[in-house]
C-alpha cells in the first residue's frame, strides 16, 4: 500500500493529468471532425449516387475492417514515404478522423435505412423535394435511432487514443509508462489510475449520452 | 508489396495464424462470460443484476491496451506467470465479453416478454424458459452484432503487438522496422486482416438484411 | 436543389481524390541548409533510457547524456543562439522517423552496424557501448552461453542489434521484443523472460534504479554509438563531426560523460571514451 501513497505524488498527477489532457484534445477533434465526414459520408452513400455511391462504400468498407492500429502506424510511419509528414499529435487525429469517419457513415447509412420508408414518401407526397424530405424529416428522425451506437462509438474513441502510444504520443497511457518504467514498484497504483481516469471520462459521456436520448426520444 | 510476401511470406502467415487463434478463442471464452452476465442482467435477482451491470460498464469503459498490458506485466507478477500471447487473449476476452454481453441482453429484452410469461405459465422454471424458449429467439436478433462484435475482435487482437503477441501485427512490425519499408509492409499486413475481416463484414450485410 | 447535389458530388470526388492520390513529392533537401534557415536541429532521443535520454516526470524534460552531447553539438554548429528541438523516439521508430524527415538526425543510443550504414548515414563513434545483460540477483545465468539453452527467453527491444546479436550467440534462446526499455524492464520484472539484453550504458542505467538487478557478464560485442543522419546529408554529418572532434579536445566531452557515467558502479570511462 506503500506505493501508492508514493506514486500518487502531485508532481506524477500532474504528469498523468497533462496526458489526459492531450488524450480529451484528440478525441474531441476527432469526434468532431469524424462527425462532419462521417455524416457527409454516410448519406453519399445512402443516396445511392451512381458511381460515387459505389466507391465511397469500398472506401469505407475498406478502413472499418482495418485494425485502428494499423491505420495509426501507416499514417506515421508509412504516409512520409509518400511525402506526407505528420506530427504524432497531428497524425493520430488524422489516424481517428478517418477511421472513425468510416465507422460513423455506416453508423449514419443504417440510421436512415432505419426510418420508415413510408416518412420519406409522406414528405414527397406533402409537397417536399428529396432533399428537403431527407433533411427535415428522415434525418431527424435517424438521428434518434443513431444516438446509442454513436455514443459507443465515441468512447471506443477515447479509449482508442491509448493507441497512439505506439507513435510517442505523450496521452495518458504512455505517460503511465513512463512514470512505472522508471520505478517498477509504481506499476499498480498506474494502472489503478489509468483504470479510473478512463473509466471516469467514459462512463460520464455514456451518462450524458442517455440523458439526451431521454430527451430526444 | 507483393516483394514483402514473398521474403516475409512465412512470418506473415505465423503472424495470421495467431491472429486468427487469439480471435477464435476470445470469441468462444467472451461469449460464454457475456451471455452469463446477459443473463444475470434480466434476472430477477437485484444482486447479480448490479454485479452484471458493474461488470460490464467496467470493461466497456478501460481501454483494451490497459487491461492487456495488466495481464502482461502485472498479473505475472503477483498472480501467476503469462506469456504475451495469453495475456493479449485474456484481455480481449474480458473487453469483448463486456460487449457481448450488452449486444445478447439487447437480444434478450427484444424477445417479446409475453414468452417468458407463457412458458412459465405452462410451468417451466426462469432457467428452463430461458434456456429452452426466450435464448433461441434471441439468438436470432443477435447474430448480426455478434458478428460484428467478433470483426471487432479481429480488428482488436492487434494490441498484441504490445505484449510480444507474435500476432499479425506484431510480425508486420518485426518485418517493418528489420526492412525500414514501414509503406508496403503495412499495407501487406492490411491486405491480410482484410482477408479476415472483409468477407465476414459482408456475410454479416447478407445476414442482417436477411432477416430484418 | 440540383445545385445542391452537384455541391455533394464535387465534394466527394475531392474527399475520394484526396483519399487516393495522396501527392507523391518525396524531394532530396539539404537537411543543413534548413537548420541553417530556422536555426533548429531536430534531434531524435530517446525518452525511456536512463543516463542517455529519461524523461523528466517533474519538468516534462528530457534529460541524459545524448541530450547533453545533442546540445553541444547544436552550439557547437549553429552558435549559441542554436536551438536544439527534441523528438521521442524508440529503436523501431528512429529509423523511419529520420528517413521520413521528422527529424534531422538520431542521437538515441544507436550502434554503427553496417546494416544500418546502407540507410543512413553515421558520424564518428561518440559513444563505446557493448551488449551485456541484465537478470534479477542470484539468476542462474552469469553469461551470454548461459542462455543458450531452450527454454531460455530473452527479452530485447525491437529495432535494436542486440536482438540480432543473441539469435546468433545463443541460437536456442526464444527472444521477444519489446516496444521500448521501460516495457523490456517491466516484461523482465513480471518473469516474461530472464534476461534482458542490450547495451551495457543502458543496463547500467537500470540497475542503478533497480537494486534486485545486476548486469552480468561483461560485454560481449562491441556497440559503438553514432550520431545518424540521413543518407546524402554530407554537409550536417560533417559538421557533427567537427563539432564532435572540439568536444573531445576542448573537454567539454569528458566532463559530459563524467556527469552521466562517473558515479556508475562497474562502469569503466575509458572504454566508453574509445573512438
Amino acid at each position: 500500500m506503500n506505493s501508492f501513497a508514493e506514486a500518487y505524488t502531485w508532481i506524477n498527477f500532474r504528469f498523468l493529468l497533462e496526458g489526459l489532457w492531450v488524450t480529451i484534445e484528440v478525441s474531441v477533434v476527432s469526434i468532431i471532425l469524424s462527425s462532419i465526414v462521417g455524416l457527409f459520408l454516410g448519406i453519399v452513400r445512402y443516396i445511392r449516387y451512381p458511381v460515387v455511391s459505389g466507391v465511397v462504400g469500398v472506401i469505407i468498407d475498406l478502413i472499418r475492417n482495418l485494425p485502428l492500429l494499423l491505420l495509426i502506424f501507416f499514417t506515421y510511419f508509412g504516409l512520409p514515404k509518400i511525402g506526407i509528414r505528420m506530427e504524432p499529435l497531428t497524425a493520430a487525429i488524422a489516424a481517428m478522423t478517418v477511421f472513425e469517419s468510416a465507422m460513423i457513415a455506416e453508423i449514419v447509412r443504417s440510421g436512415i435505412l432505419a426510418v420508415d420508408t413510408g416518412q420519406m414518401e409522406g414528405a414527397r407526397a406533402n409537397g417536399l423535394t428529396y432533399w428537403q424530405g431527407l433533411w427535415y424529416i428522415v434525418l431527424p428522425q435517424a438521428l434518434r435511432k443513431m444516438i446509442p451506437p454513436l455514443v459507443s462509438q465515441f468512447i471506443s474513441l477515447i479509449k482508442d487514443t491509448s493507441l497512439a502510444t505506439i507513435i510517442v504520443l505523450p496521452e495518458l497511457m504512455y505517460r503511465a509508462q513512463i512514470i512505472y518504467g522508471q520505478n517498477t514498484r509504481y506499476m499498480i497504483p498506474m494502472f489503478v489510475a489509468l483504470a479510473v481516469l478512463y473509466f471516469v471520462v467514459c462512463y460520464a459521456l455514456s451518462l450524458v449520452a442517455s440523458r439526451l436520448e431521454k430527451r430526444v426520444g | 508489396m507483393i516483394s514483402v510476401f514473398q521474403q516475409h511470406g512465412q512470418e506473415l502467415l505465423t503472424g495470421l495464424g495467431n491472429t486468427i487463434l487469439c480471435s477464435v478463442i476470445a470469441l468462444f471464452f467472451s461469449l460464454i462470460i457475456g451471455s452469463t452476465f446477459a443473463i444475470f442482467e434480466v434476472l430477477p435477482s437485484k444482486l447479480l443484476r448490479v454485479i452484471g451491470r458493474i461488470y460490464i460498464e467496467v470493461f466497456r469503459n478501460i481501454p483494451l491496451l490497459v487491461i492487456g498490458m495488466f495481464f502482461y506485466v502485472v498479473v505475472p507478477q503477483y498472480v501467476l506467470p503469462m506469456d504475451g500471447f495469453t495475456a493479449g487473449t485474456i484481455g480481449l476476452t474480458l473487453y469483448t465479453s463486456s460487449f457481448i454481453a450488452e449486444t445478447v441482453r439487447a437480444g434478450i429484452q427484444a424477445v417479446d416478454s409475453g414468452q417468458m410469461e407463457g412458458a412459465r405459465a405452462n410451468g417451466l422454471s426462469f432457467m428452463q424458459a430461458m434456456w429452452h424458449i426466450v435464448l433461441p429467439q434471441a439468438f436470432k436478433y443477435v447474430i448480426p452484432p455478434l458478428g460484428n462484435q467478433f470483426i471487432n475482435l479481429v480488428k482488436n487482437s492487434s494490441v498484441l503487438a504490445f505484449v510480444a503477441g507474435f500476432d499479425l501485427m506484431y510480425q508486420g512490425d518485426m518485418i517493418a522496422s528489420a526492412t525500414f519499408d514501414t509503406f508496403n509492409t503495412y499495407i501487406a499486413v492490411g491486405v491480410l486482416y482484410l482477408i479476415i475481416t472483409l468477407p465476414l463484414s459482408y456475410y454479416m450485410r447478407y445476414l442482417e438484411k436477411k432477416l430484418a | 436543389m440540383k445545385r445542391l447535389r452537384k455541391l455533394l458530388l464535387t465534394l466527394g470526388i475531392f474527399i475520394l481524390g484526396g483519399l487516393l492520390c495522396a501527392c507523391s513529392s518525396s524531394k532530396t533537401q539539404s537537411t543543413w541548409s534548413e537548420d541553417k534557415a530556422d536555426n533548429t536541429i531536430t534531434w531524435g532521443v530517446k525518452a525511456d533510457t536512463r543516463l542517455f535520454g529519461l524523461m523528466d516526470v517533474k519538468t516534462g524534460q528530457i534529460k541524459g547524456f545524448d541530450i547533453d552531447v545533442a546540445k553541444a553539438v547544436t552550439k557547437k554548429i549553429l552558435g549559441s543562439k542554436g536551438k536544439a528541438k527534441f523528438v521521442q523516439v524508440t529503436s523501431k521508430t528512429r529509423i523511419p522517423l529520420l528517413k521520413n524527415g521528422n527529424i534531422d538526425a538520431i542521437i538515441a543510443t544507436m550502434t554503427i552496424t553496417p546494416d544500418r550504414e546502407k540507410i543512413v548515414d553515421f558520424s564518428k563513434v561518440y559513444f563505446a557501448a557493448g551488449q551485456s545483460l541484465l537478470v534479477k540477483k542470484g539468476s542462474s545465468i552469469k553469461n551470454v552461453k548461459d542462455l543458450n539453452k531452450t527454454g531460455t527467453t530473452v527479452l530485447a527491444v525491437k529495432g535494436s542489434t542486440s536482438a540480432v546479436n543473441i539469435k546468433k550467440s545463443a541460437p536456442k534462446a526464444k527472444i521477444l521484443e519489446l516496444e521500448d526499455y521501460a516495457q523490456a524492464f517491466t516484461a523482465l520484472k513480471s518473469g516474461q523472460g530472464q534476461a534482458l539484453t542490450t547495451d551495457n550504458g543502458i543496463l547500467f542505467g537500470i540497475a542503478s534504479e533497480n537494486p534486485g538487478y545486476q548486469v552480468v557478464g561483461g560485454t560481449f560485442t562491441n556497440e559503438p554509438y553514432g550520431i545518424a543522419v540521413n543518407q546524402g546529408q554530407t554537409e550536417l554529418k560533417n559538421k557533427i563531426n567537427k563539432a564532435l572532434a572540439e568536444m573531445r579536445k576542448d573537454g567539454t566531452y569528458q566532463k559530459l560523460l563524467q556527469k552521466w557515467f562517473g558515479n556508475v558502479a562497474g562502469f569503466n570511462l575509458k572504454e566508453a571514451s574509445q573512438q
